[in-house]
């Protein structure tokens, strides 16, 4: 009767107290590449008629949060290029290739925020603007970050996790093949997990 | 005289002789049309059919490939002509073991390429070769850089191997040509047997 009790008290005062206060996720975070809580996914249209998902299998980074100073956040990322999955074998040779990527000769892919600026409104939503490193071409780019959230993990850890958006154009990069005027630039969607070390 | 099946001593029976130039006009076409077609553009019409193609010749030409050394086996090639001398005998003997060898690789290597993702290959919308492999991430890609150098390879080692067999035959005279098109020995010379 005590115990049960006792678990329920411990439960409401999880419940009345939230979730982790932003500041409690102030820190430095690797993403989880073991458990893989992280894509790098592409949509691109084919034709105009529908649309093709692919993602990058390979990529790793880390990213350092502070809920009051824009100034010290930051994030790095550095994607292997020949990791690149359409879920097509013939498809995923030809975008290895000099046509798009050109893994050969361009094994990696980076990304290096330069600054980050929070949302006015919503301190959940920022702008990360940064230099993309891809196919040998560097260009500064956006990307429209949201957090999801952030808190204790049940094993002992602390996790955050944040889901970003930009829209590149392949020509930037110089990739040379034309897929045809519906697919001149390419929506990438970036979902990742970071462990604060 | 008809032609015999099977191979004798002096002469290629007309399967072996059918099958080596089946197969040589496979090669080349198979090697323009890989060559073409990894250059077309994506609105040409082509850019769909034309792997197609490739892969289902390229099956075909896997199969006959087996059918060829099973039948070599059974029914063994002729001798060599008295008249070539060592080296030509070695370097031909070995030319068309690296055109076998190279043949298998090209084959299979170009197999590998699309079953890399688990899914068959269509031969002609006829009959379907399953995958072997399963899905292997990133073979298509190792698989597609042996299938393009052994490719090279094997249409390099194919052109020398014809201007040896021209070689026999304008400047030597002799009938290494002439039985690979099921000619018998040329009047006035009993030499070469």
């Amino acid at each position: 009767m005590l115990r049960k009790l006792a678990i329920s008290s411990a439960v409401s005062m999880a419940v009345l107290t939230g979730g982790a206060q932003a500041a409690d996720g102030d820190g430095t975070y690797a993403f989880d590449t073991k458990g893989d809580h992280q894509f790098i996914m592409f949509k691109i249209s084919h034709l105009g008629y529908s649309y093709i998902y692919g993602r990058f299998n390979e990529f790793d980074g880390q990213f350092t949060y502070n809920a009051e100073d824009p100034s010290k956040n930051s994030v790095q990322v550095t994607i292997d290029t020949g990791s690149v999955d359409s879920n097509h074998a013939e498809r995923d040779k030809h975008l290895r290739s000099d046509d798009f990527l050109a893994v050969d000769e361009f094994p990696q892919a980076t990304f290096k925020s330069k600054k980050v600026i929070f949302d006015d409104d919503d301190k959940n939503e920022a702008k990360i603007v940064g230099d993309l490193t891809l196919r040998g071409v560097t260009k500064e780019i956006t990307l429209d970050a949201d957090m999801i959230g952030h808190g204790k993990d049940p094993w002992g850890g602390y996790r955050m996790g944040f889901e970003a958006e930009t829209d590149l154009r392949l020509k930037d990069f110089g990739i040379p093949m034309d897929l045809g005027p519906q697919s001149e630039t390419v929506e990438m969607i970036i979902t990742v997990e970071g462990v604060r070390q | 005289m008809a032609l015999q099946t099977m191979n004798t001593r002096q002469q290629f029976g007309w399967v072996m002789i059918l099958i080596h130039w089946l197969v040589a006009i496979a090669v080349f076409g198979l090697f323009g049309l890989g060559l073409y077609m990894v250059d077309l553009t994506y609105y040409d019409a082509w850019y769909n059919e034309a792997p197609h193609i490739h892969e289902s010749i390229g099956i075909l030409v896997l199969l006959v490939m087996l059918f060829r050394v099973a039948w070599r086996l059974a029914s063994p090639p002729p001798h060599t002509l008295r008249s070539h001398k060592a080296w030509e005998k070695a370097s031909a003997h070995m030319a068309h073991l690296g055109m076998y060898l190279l043949l298998f690789v090209v084959l299979i290597s170009g197999y590998l390429i699309p079953t890399a993702d688990g899914s068959g290959v269509e031969v002609f919308n006829w009959f379907t070769v399953p995958s072997v492999t399963g899905q292997q991430k990133g073979m298509e890609s190792i698989a597609g850089d042996v299938h393009y150098w052994a490719a090279w390879a094997l249409v390099v080692l194919a052109v020398i191997h014809a201007i040896g067999a021209i070689k026999h035959h304008v400047v030597d005279k002799d009938e290494t040509l002439r039985r690979m098109i099921g000619l018998k020995g040329r009047p006035g010379r009993q030499d070469s047997m």
